[in-house]
């Protein structure tokens, strides 16, 4: 094997939260280490392993979009060797033009180039993404086929393009005087670039908006309820996936000094989405080895395989193609788990900065204020009326309980209350403002928060960064900022208001575990931290209480005691009597879809309706 | 444009717009059941017809040892898994199916005068080449079954970029076009109808009724749409979602060869056309939401129209306009859908 491998096998891993590996090399030196390897590459390699190393960079570039699209936002693109096309042919076009017109004859050299590149880039990909990322996941791959075949063949036949023959005479990149016209010089602004945009994945990634990203795979009803504008994450992943690839173009157009059409292809686009998965779709560094692995075995196979079988042709890709499937029946991981087991880097554990400042509390509605209302709220399914006519209403500062039998319409009710579902009539009012037709995203921002019936988590993620969803809408800083670490005050920030809460709700030991290794009772609490986390006015919980031991129970009734003398309202529906009765302030008791019972909880245990309800009539 | 040449067009387009309705009902059907979004659809259209190529030429086609290679590969597993303590039973039944059948039809295939009659080279084809499909479930799709669309989709790619490479190796860099069934032509008014046209058109229709009374009548077909409306259900009542997967993938894989075998003598195949092809049946499938039938095959007509009008105009820009068809759709399917699901 190549130098390109044994470089990427000391890459930190970007999994932050893994602590207590044995090697004492931290992240950042090995960081170092690698830029020094990179940095005298050129100096020691022949030319061949020099353009290797450059076509990895270039590739590992592409594949570091797909990996944010793809392994961390559980999207993909077959379309990106299409915008490496934009990026290579808007600067191929602009900078050998001998006749530009005057508005534009500011972009004939390859910076600004560059920038032109990425703003039609940027235009593609919004127009794209607007037109599929509403709808389910895999419109977008085959949305970005067509883009990616349709744009294939715009390139072939436009004359002004070059037709199938391309375009050539492009200029070298002139960098304040210093003129790329080598490989061997133009490796340093390939690798430059690539770090650059390495790190700053790395650094979105680990930020309010990179939650907000990595909740897109398999947490999105979650992340709507928190108030996580999930199509815009999609949107902001997938503007960024192609922007990395229009400036891979740019840089390609450059070191090449000629386009044609062929490298920008379906075919190549599907061999970066290899490249990422290879690597391991879901690692900022694994797409630089899944990049060398697949361009170092492309150029091994094409020189072997046609002896073998006695013919030419690009027989490599009957290698890729079994190699792909049974990375993802065995190791759907990729390489860069193995890799990074090699040499364990010192992860690091996330510090909590205790003295940071608290973030703005929300005031809290007076006691008494009616919070919640339901009035006359009835839904139908078909015949089915799951709710009929039903009123309630919850007031600051105490606790409701909405119980029932099975099947007594609880959790539709519970729908209709959280903004789930739409009542058939009648209508919900929180804060005197009717919810209907609001997503939960506006109903978050209104100051309700909620635990879901079947736990909805992120299991990779620590119980810090889950909680910390929940604060999504106190924060502010956006994208650009996250990327370079600008946000490191409101980050702290929302990371003091999260670790509060989890001591709050008594989860400080877990602070750091896996959500997913967490008992189902005490994930149930974390909901409730999360939920806290956005500074609510009203909780609603479904069954907090199920799977919690007798003294994890008294907690939380304790928790909730307290919350309640802070003001706010809660509404649980819950089936634990003994639980409820000690606790709550009203109970409402639902029985076939309409209320049988409300008042005090010794008076609705008395009430022989209720009796009659959960006990049986007697004949 | 007169009347006359825009008849012409929407003629040469219907024929080409059934071809697209078949895969493109077949794609709606496997994403339905198996949730795979089943990009080599295309690669066995092209399989069909230039295996069909090949036999005309009296050759033994490559694809006839991909079967037999896939075969031994699924009665290895097979083996493994009775190995390690797995049931035992129902594997001489499926070492029938991936041993002793393609050997078989080697034996058959060598033992055969190499001049045979058009239909039976289309029975061997489709001997040759139907299997692939169950055999392809087994080993690339069924132990990821329970994955995300995603991975399921990035398989689908995988299996796709192998057989475009397979299909080089085996059939080589040249096209192939076969000689019709029929050399019957009929003229309607300005139209002159080849033979060929009306079999592409009349085996279309009749595998799309074919394809309804097996949906609508038998145990089978309707225990594919139990499972295509609930796995966990289906599987509940004793229908296993593995059977599902294969019986779909004998579907599909019969649907695309039987597509190649139908468009061979009016089109030019080579090795890797079935990409584009299939991606056509998956614009009328997207139309169609890759959920109804009826919408998908409208679709296929609308995209098979359009590309032979577009192929008039603007030759160049033929495949440009046929994908630019989606946007429209997207749109619509965009404005119609508002609520966030999680994609499993």
């Amino acid at each position: 094997m190549s130098a390109p491998n044994r470089q990427a096998a000391v890459l930190p891993a970007v999994d932050v939260a893994r602590s207590g590996a044995a090697s004492v090399l931290s992240s950042r030196n090995i960081l170092v280490a690698f830029v020094a390897v990179l940095a005298i590459a050129p100096v020691l390699l022949p030319e061949f392993y020099i353009t290797l190393l450059n076509y990895i960079g270039l590739a590992a570039m592409v594949a570091l979009g797909l990996v944010l699209l793809t392994g961390v936002g559980g999207l993909t693109s077959f379309g990106q060797a299409a915008f490496v096309g934009v990026g290579a042919y808007t600067t191929a076009v602009l900078t050998t033009s001998q006749a530009l017109p005057a508005w534009l004859a500011w972009a004939g050299s390859p910076w600004p180039a560059l920038a032109v590149g990425l703003l039609i880039t940027a235009t593609v990909a919004l127009i794209l993404g607007s037109l599929t990322l509403r709808l389910s996941g895999h419109y977008l791959p085959l949305g970005t086929i067509a883009w990616g075949i349709s744009l294939y063949f715009m390139f072939g036949t436009m004359e002004t393009l070059g037709g199938h023959s391309g375009l050539s005479g492009i200029p070298p990149i002139n960098l304040f005087g210093w003129v790329m016209d080598e490989g061997r010089e133009i490796f340093y602004l390939i690798w430059a670039f690539l770090l650059v945009a390495a790190l700053t994945t790395e650094n979105l990634l680990d930020s309010r908006e990179g939650r907000a990203i990595r909740a897109l795979k398999g947490g999105m009803v979650m992340a709507e309820a928190m108030g996580v504008d999930t199509s815009r994450s999609r949107m902001v992943i997938f503007v960024i996936a192609a922007m990395h690839a229009a400036a891979a173009g740019w840089l390609y157009a450059h070191l090449q000094r000629f386009v044609n059409p062929s490298p920008f292809g379906v075919h190549v686009g599907i061999e970066y989405l290899f490249m990422a998965v290879v690597g391991g779709a879901g690692q900022v560094w694994g797409a630089i080895a899944g990049a060398g692995v697949i361009t170092i075995l492309k150029q091994w196979l094409q020189d072997w395989l046609p002896k073998v079988f006695g013919a030419s042709g690009n027989f490599e890709t009957i290698i890729f193609g079994l190699m792909m499937v049974v990375i993802l029946q065995r190791a759907r991981d990729g390489l860069w788990p193995l890799l990074a087991r090699l040499v364990p880097a010192r992860g690091t554990t996330r510090v909590i900065d205790a003295s940071a400042e608290p973030l703005p509390r929300k005031a809290m509605p007076a006691a008494g204020e009616v919070i919640l209302e339901a009035k006359n709220v009835t839904r139908r399914f078909g015949g089915l009326v799951a709710n009929n006519d039903m009123n309630l209403h919850v007031e600051a500062g105490e606790i409701l309980a909405l119980i029932g039998p099975n099947g007594a319409g609880k959790s539709t009710m519970f729908n209709q209350l959280s903004g789930v579902d739409t009542p058939t009539s009648g209508e919900v009012l929180f804060r005197g403002k009717s919810i209907a037709g609001h997503g939960s995203r506006e109903i978050a921002h209104l100051g309700m928060s909620r635990s879901f019936q079947h736990v909805r988590l992120l299991p990779k993620m620590s119980v810090l960064e889950n909680v910390a969803i929940g604060a999504h809408l106190r924060g502010t800083k956006s994208v650009l900022p996250s990327a370079w670490r600008l946000d490191r005050v409101e980050e702290a920030r929302i990371l003091r208001e999260a670790a509060f809460q989890i001591e709050r709700v008594g989860l400080g030991e877990f602070m750091h575990a896996e959500a997913g290794s967490l008992a189902l009772g005490q994930q149930r609490i974390l909901e409730i931290a999360r939920a806290l986390a956005s500074d609510p006015c009203l909780l609603l919980l479904d069954e907090p209480a199920a799977g919690l031991r007798l003294k994890e129970k008294q907690a939380l009734g304790e928790l909730m005691k307290k919350l309640r003398g802070e003001g706010m309202a809660i509404l649980l529906v819950e089936h634990d009597m003994d639980f409820v009765m000690g606790l709550v302030d009203r109970v409402v008791v639902m029985e076939f879809g309409q209320k049988i019972a409300e008042g005090l909880p010794d008076e609705v245990q008395k009430n022989p309706r209720v009796l009659e309800a959960y006990l049986g009539g007697v004949e | 444009m007169d009347l006359d040449i825009a008849l012409i067009l929407t003629q040469d387009g219907i024929t080409t717009g059934a071809v697209y309705a078949l895969l493109a009902i077949a794609l709606v059907l496997v994403f339905a059941v198996t949730r795979v979004i089943f990009i080599p659809q295309g690669e066995y259209v092209a399989y069909g017809a230039l295996t069909m190529a090949m036999l005309q030429q009296g050759k033994v086609p490559g694809t006839l040892w991909l079967l037999v290679a896939m075969g031994a590969f699924a009665a290895l597993l097979d083996g493994i898994r009775v190995m390690r303590g797995g049931a035992r039973s129902g594997l001489a039944a499926s070492l029938g199916w991936t041993v002793a059948y393609p050997l078989a039809l080697a034996a058959l295939l060598y033992a055969m005068p190499a001049t045979q009659s058009i239909i039976v080279q289309a029975a061997l084809t489709l001997a040759i080449l139907v299997p692939l499909g169950p055999l392809m479930y087994r080993l690339a799709y069924q132990p990821v079954a329970e994955g995300s669309v995603l991975v399921l989709l990035i398989v689908s790619v995988a299996i796709h970029v192998s057989m475009v490479g397979l299909g080089l190796l085996f059939f080589g860099a040249e096209g192939s076009r076969t000689p019709a069934f029929s050399d019957a032509q009929f003229s309607v008014g300005a139209l002159a109808i080849s033979g060929q046209q009306v079999w592409v058109v009349v085996a279309s229709a009749a595998l799309i009724v074919g394809l309804w009374l097996f949906f609508d009548r038998s145990l089978y077909g309707k225990a594919l749409r139990a499972t295509a409306i609930n796995r966990n259900g289906a599987r509940l009542m004793g229908f296993s979602p593995v059977f599902a997967g294969k019986l779909t993938f004998v579907l599909a894989a019969f649907i695309g060869v039987l597509s190649g075998i139908l468009i061979a003598p009016l089109t030019t195949i080579y090795y890797d056309t079935g990409f584009l092809i299939g991606l056509k049946g998956f614009v009328a499938a997207i139309i169609g939401g890759l959920a109804s039938y009826p919408i998908a095959a409208a679709g296929a007509l609308l995209v098979g129209v359009l590309e032979s009008f577009s192929s008039f105009w603007a030759s160049a820009y033929k495949e440009v306009f046929v994908f630019t068809l989606i946007i429209p759709v997207l749109v619509w399917r965009s404005l119609t859908s508002h609520h966030i699901e999680e994609d499993e």
